[in-house]
C-alpha cells in the first residue's frame, strides 16, 4: 500500500502514457489480428464471399483430408528429427568452445560460428541447392571419386529439409549452450575433479545435469522455430512431401481461402502450446 | 602415479571434431560466394571464371536495388519505432507502480512466442478485411510487432535499483521529468538502446514471411530474391547472396571500430 | 630470511621421513610474475596449518599447487612421501573446501556429501552410513533430503567440509571458506573447524588473509609475502617474536625503531637508536643496520613497570576509543614515526596531551630484515 505522494497522480498518468503507444500497437496488430483470425478460421470461403455463419467445418476438413493432417504429422516428425541432430552436433561444439578453447579465442571462435549466417536466411537455404542439387557440389564430389556413375540430386526432399535445417539450428543451439556452459561456475568442475571425478564422468554427474535446463529451453526454441518455418522446406523439401506451412501457404496463394489457412494457422498454434506445457517445467527460470 | 597425457594429443579429437562442424556450417556459404563469380550461367560446377558479371547484373536490375532500398528503409523506421516504444513501455513500467503490471508484462512479450508464420497472416487477413492496401507501410508495420516484444524486455532488464537511484539523485539535484528522462536515463540505458535498435535493424533486414505476404509491388530485399529463387539456379542469386554477406560483415566491422573502439579510449 | 627446509613443529627436515606434506623448491611462474619462488616446506602429519599473507602473497596459489589444480613450474610436491607433482586433483589424497563451496545445485545434500564416496565405487549402504556421520560431525544431522539452495551461508559451508572429509583425505585444504560469512558466524565457525580438526586428526591447510582468524585456529602459521616465505610458527611466537620486518608488520600492529648494532655477543645484542641504548636477545655483526619492533600493548604510558626504560615525552597526536582499549598515535621528538599506543580502557587521553612512554627492551624483538 503506497501513500499518496504529491505528484502520483500526474506520475500514474504519465506512466500510462508512456504505456499506452506500445500496448495499443500490440492490441491492434498483434492481438486484435490473432483474435480476427480465430472468427476466420469458424467462417468459411465460398466462391469470392465469406460466409459468416460459425462452422466448425473447417477444421472437420483439417482432420478428415489425409492432405492436411499428413502435413502436420510431416511437420512434427521433421522439427522432432531436426531438434535431436542438431543438439546431439551443437552439445559437443559448445563443450569444445567453453572448456578447450583459451578465453581469448573464444569470442573469435564464436564469431567464426555465426558468420556464414549473416547472408539472408532465404540465401542461406538456397545455398544448399547448390551442393546438394544434381550437378552441385555433393555430386560432383561422388563423380570425381568414382562412387558414382550419374550426377544425383539429392534436393526435393525431406533429407534436404533435415540438412538445411540443422544447418541452422546447430548454430544457434551452440550459441545457447556455450552461453549456458560458460556462466557455471568453474569451481564445480574443480570440486568435481577434488572428489575423484575424472573428466568424462565430472561430465555426466555434473556438468551434463546443470545444463539441461539450457538444452531443453534450445531444443524448444529449435522445434517451434523449425514447425513454423515455410522457406527451408520450399526451397529444399521438393513437392512430393508437404509439410503444415507450405499447406497453409498454399490455401492463401492458390485458393485464396483465408478461413481454411486460419484454421491451420490456429492448429499450428495449439500444436506449439502443447508442446511448451509438455516442456513448461523446463521453461520456468530454474533456481540454481 | 599416472601422469597425463601430452597437451595435443589430448585435444586431437576435440580439435578433428571442431573442424568438421565448422567445415559443414561454412560449407554452403563458401560454395555460394564461389561460385557469385562463376563465368558460365549456372552456379555449379565446374568453375568458369572468375568474373564480375553477375554483381553486375545485380546492381544493374533496378528492381533488386529499389528492394534493397526499401530494406533499409523499413529496417531503419520500424527499429527506430520499436525501440522508442519499447524503452517508454520498460520506463513506465519499471519506474511506476502500475495495477496489473505482470499481466501488461506478459501481453506485451507475448509476440515473441508466436510463429512470424502465424502473425504474417493475422496481419494479412487483418489489413485484407479494413482494406488497407499493402505496402512498404504495413511491413514495416509487421516488424515493428515482432521487434516491439524484444526491446522492451532488452531495455527493462536494464532498468535496475542502481538506475532508479542516479534518476533520485537527478531529481534531489532540481531536474524536471523530462531533463531526467533526456539527460540521465537514455544516456545510462544507450547500451541497452543501442543493441535492442541494432537487433531489431538485423532482424527486420533479414525479415521474409511477414514481408512477403503483407507486401505488393514495393518489396524488400527477402521478397526479391524469393522471386529470384523462381528462376532457378542463377549466379545472379549467389551474387546478390554474397552481397548481402558482405554488407553484413563490414557494417559489423564499422560498428566493432567506430562505436565500440571510441568508448573504449 | 633465508627460504631453506623449514617444517611446522619445529623439527629439522632431515628429521622427517613421512611428514604429511612436503614441498621442495616449489616455484610457479605465470608469464612474466613469479607466483612462488622456491618454497620449500614441510608440514606435520594432524596439524592445523595456515597459509597467511595479503592478496599477491601465492598463499592461493600454492594451495592450488597442493591440491593439483596448478602444476608447479619447478619443484616438487610430496604427500605422505609419495610424489604427486604431475597427479591430477582426481587422484591426489587431498580434497578441497572452496571459497564459494561449490556445492552442486541439483543434487540433494546427502548426493552432494557422497560425491566423492560414489567416485572411489563405496557402495550404496555403507555410502549412506558415512553420509550421515559426517553430517553429524558438522551438526547438520538429518538433513540428507534437502536441496542445496535452502541452506544458509554458514550450513553450506558446513556442508562442503562434510563432503570433504568424508572420503577421508591426506591433507583438507581450505581456500579462504570463511570470508563470505558475517563476523558472528565466522567466529563460530572458526571455533568449530578447530574442533573438528581435533577430532578427525586430519591435516588441514587453511588459506586466509585474516590474521586474527589465522592466530584463532592455526597450530601453525605460515606468513607469506610476494611469493616467499616470511615466517613460519606457532602463531604466539610469531605474534611476540617475529623473524622479518613484514611478519612484524602484518601480523598486528608494530612500532619500529631504527638503529645500529653496537655490541653483539653470546646472542645478546646492544642496539644504538634515536631514543637510547637498547639490549635485546638476538644475533647480528656489530655496525649492521637493524631495527627494534614493539607491540603497541608493550608501550608503557605515564608510568614505568619492571624493568622499563624511559623512552621520552611524547605528544598524543589522535586517540580512539576501540571498546577494550584506546589506541593512541603519538609523536616523540626524537623518533621518525610516531607511535601506536594502548591505553587502558578506563584511562582516556585527549589530543595534544603530553604522554611518557617506557619500554622493557626484553619486549623489543631484533629484526635483521
Amino acid at each position: 500500500m503506497e501513500s499518496r505522494a504529491p505528484g502520483s497522480t500526474r506520475r500514474e498518468a504519465r506512466a500510462w502514457g508512456f504505456l499506452l503507444p506500445a500496448l495499443v500497437w500490440t492490441l491492434a496488430f498483434f492481438a486484435a489480428p490473432l483474435a480476427i483470425m480465430v472468427l476466420y478460421s469458424l467462417w468459411q470461403r465460398s466462391g469470392v464471399k465469406l460466409v459468416q455463419d460459425f462452422t466448425t467445418a473447417n477444421y472437420e476438413k483439417f482432420f478428415a483430408k489425409s492432405y492436411f493432417i499428413d502435413s502436420l504429422v510431416n511437420s512434427i516428425e521433421v522439427s522432432v528429427i531436426v531438434t535431436f541432430i542438431s543438439i546431439l552436433l551443437a552439445y559437443p561444439l559448445a563443450y569444445i568452445l567453453a572448456e578447450k578453447v583459451p578465453p581469448r579465442w573464444q569470442r573469435i571462435a564464436l564469431l567464426f560460428a555465426i558468420l556464414p549466417f549473416w547472408t539472408s536466411y532465404v540465401v542461406r537455404s538456397y545455398s544448399w541447392l547448390l551442393v546438394l542439387s544434381e550437378g552441385g557440389i555433393l555430386s560432383n564430389f561422388l563423380l570425381d571419386l568414382g562412387l558414382t556413375a550419374e550426377p544425383v540430386s539429392f534436393a526435393n526432399n525431406r533429407g534436404a529439409t533435415v540438412v538445411g535445417f540443422v544447418h541452422f539450428f546447430v548454430m544457434l543451439l551452440t550459441l545457447t549452450i556455450f552461453a549456458n556452459l560458460v556462466q557455471l561456475p568453474k569451481s564445480y568442475r574443480k570440486a568435481a575433479a577434488d572428489l575423484g571425478a575424472g573428466p568424462i564422468r565430472s561430465f555426466i554427474y555434473v556438468i551434463l545435469p546443470l545444463t539441461l535446463p539450457g538444452i531443453m529451453v534450445g531444443a524448444f526454441l529449435t522445434f517451434v522455430l523449425c514447425i513454423g518455418d515455410y522457406i527451408t522446406p520450399q526451397i529444399l523439401g521438393g513437392y512430393r512431401e508437404l509439410l503444415l506451412p507450405q499447406t497453409l501457404m498454399l490455401q492463401i496463394s492458390r485458393r485464396a481461402d483465408f478461413p481454411m489457412a486460419s484454421a491451420l494457422a490456429i492448429v499450428l498454434m495449439l500444436v506449439v502450446s502443447l508442446v511448451y506445457l509438455a516442456c513448461a517445467r523446463w521453461l520456468k527460470l530454474e533456481r540454481l | 602415479m599416472a601422469a597425463r597425457p601430452p597437451r595435443l594429443l589430448r585435444h586431437l579429437p576435440a580439435m578433428i571434431y571442431a573442424a568438421l562442424v565448422y567445415g559443414f556450417i561454412f560449407l554452403p556459404v563458401a560454395v555460394l560466394v564461389l561460385f557469385s563469380f562463376q563465368g558460365s550461367r549456372i552456379p555449379i560446377p565446374p568453375f568458369n571464371g572468375p568474373s564480375l558479371k553477375w554483381y553486375a547484373a545485380v546492381f544493374s536490375d533496378s528492381r533488386m536495388m529499389d528492394a534493397l532500398t526499401n530494406s533499409i528503409l523499413v529496417a531503419l523506421a520500424s527499429s527506430l519505432v520499436s525501440v522508442v516504444l519499447g524503452f517508454l513501455a520498460a520506463y513506465a513500467l519499471a519506474r511506476q507502480r502500475v495495477p496489473m503490471a505482470g499481466l501488461i508484462q506478459g501481453f506485451l512479450t507475448a509476440p515473441l512466442t508466436v510463429s512470424y508464420l502465424i502473425i504474417a497472416m493475422g496481419l494479412l487477413i487483418t489489413f485484407n478485411a479494413v482494406g488497407m492496401p499493402k505496402s512498404l507501410l504495413t511491413i514495416g508495420i509487421g516488424h515493428v510487432v515482432i521487434n516491439l516484444p524484444l526491446c522492451f524486455a532488452i531495455v527493462y532488464s536494464q532498468m535496475g535499483d542502481h538506475q532508479a537511484n542516479i534518476e533520485r539523485a537527478a531529481r534531489d539535484l532540481g531536474a524536471a521529468e523530462w531533463q531526467v528522462l533526456l539527460l540521465v536515463t537514455v544516456p545510462i540505458l544507450w547500451p541497452a538502446l543501442f543493441a535492442s535498435f541494432f537487433l531489431s535493424v538485423t532482424f527486420s533486414w533479414d525479415e521474409f514471411i511477414i514481408a512477403f505476404m503483407v507486401s505488393r509491388f514495393e518489396v524488400t530485399l527477402p521478397v526479391e530474391i524469393w522471386s529470384m529463387l523462381r528462376s532457378g539456379l542463377n549466379p545472379k542469386t549467389n551474387a546478390v547472396g554474397s552481397f548481402v554477406f558482405l554488407i553484413s560483415i563490414a557494417t559489423v566491422l564499422v560498428l566493432d571500430l567506430i562505436v565500440f573502439r571510441r568508448r573504449k579510449t | 630470511m633465508s627460504t631453506g627446509g623449514m617444517t611446522t613443529g619445529g623439527m629439522t627436515k632431515e628429521g622427517m621421513s613421512a611428514a604429511a606434506v612436503e614441498l621442495d623448491r616449489v616455484t610457479k611462474r605465470f608469464d612474466e610474475t613469479l607466483a612462488l619462488d622456491a618454497i620449500t616446506l614441510a608440514i606435520e602429519e594432524g596439524s592445523f596449518v595456515v597459509l597467511l599473507g595479503p592478496s599477491g602473497s601465492g598463499k592461493t596459489t600454492l594451495l592450488n599447487i597442493l591440491g593439483g589444480f596448478l602444476e608447479p613450474t619447478n619443484g616438487r610436491v610430496l604427500i605422505k612421501g609419495a610424489d604427486v607433482t604431475n597427479v591430477a586433483p582426481a587422484k591426489r589424497p587431498t580434497t578441497t573446501v572452496f571459497q564459494d563451496y561449490a556445492l552442486f545445485p541439483h543434487m540433494t545434500i546427502a548426493g552432494n556429501v557422497g560425491f566423492g564416496l560414489a567416485m572411489q565405487g563405496v557402495a550404496k549402504p555403507e555410502r549412506r552410513l558415512r553420509v550421515e556421520t559426517a553430517l553429524e560431525m558438522v551438526g547438520l544431522a538429518h538433513t540428507s533430503a534437502r536441496k542445496v539452495h535452502q541452506l544458509s551461508g554458514g550450513q553450506k559451508q558446513r556442508i562442503a567440509l562434510a563432503r570433504a572429509l568424508v572420503v577421508e583425505p591426506a591433507v583438507l585444504l581450505l581456500d579462504e571458506p570463511l570470508g563470505a560469512l558475517d563476523l558472528k558466524l565466522r567466529c563460530q565457525m572458526q571455533e568449530e573447524l578447530k574442533a573438528i580438526q581435533k577430532r578427525v586428526g586430519t591435516t588441514f591447510v587453511h588459506v586466509t588473509h585474516d590474521q586474527d582468524e589465522a592466530m584463532a585456529i592455526a597450530d601453525t602459521i605460515v606468513v607469506m609475502n610476494e611469493g616467499r616465505i616470511e615466517d613460519l610458527g606457532a602463531p604466539e611466537r610469531i605474534y611476540l617474536r617475529p623473524r622479518t620486518r613484514f611478519a612484524a608488520g602484518f601480523m598486528g600492529d608494530s612500532n619500529f625503531i631504527a638503529g645500529r648494532v653496537a655490541e653483539a655477543a653470546g646472542g645478546r645484542v646492544t642496539v644504538d637508536t634515536a631514543l637510547g641504548r637498547f639490549a635485546v636477545e638476538g644475533a647480528a655483526e656489530v655496525g649492521q643496520a637493524v631495527a627494534l619492533s614493539i607491540r603497541p600493548e608493550h608501550v608503557q604510558a605515564v608510568e614505568a613497570r619492571g624493568a622499563a626504560r624511559p623512552l621520552g615525552i611524547a605528544r598524543v597526536l589522535e586517540s580512539g576509543f576501540f571498546g577494550t582499549h584506546h589506541q593512541c598515535t603519538a609523536k616523540l621528538d626524537e623518533a621518525e614515526q610516531p607511535f601506536k599506543v594502548r591505553l587502558p580502557q578506563k584511562e582516556s587521553i585527549a589530543p595534544g596531551a603530553d604522554l611518557a612512554l617506557f619500554v622493557d627492551p626484553a619486549d623489543m624483538v631484533l629484526l635483521t630484515g
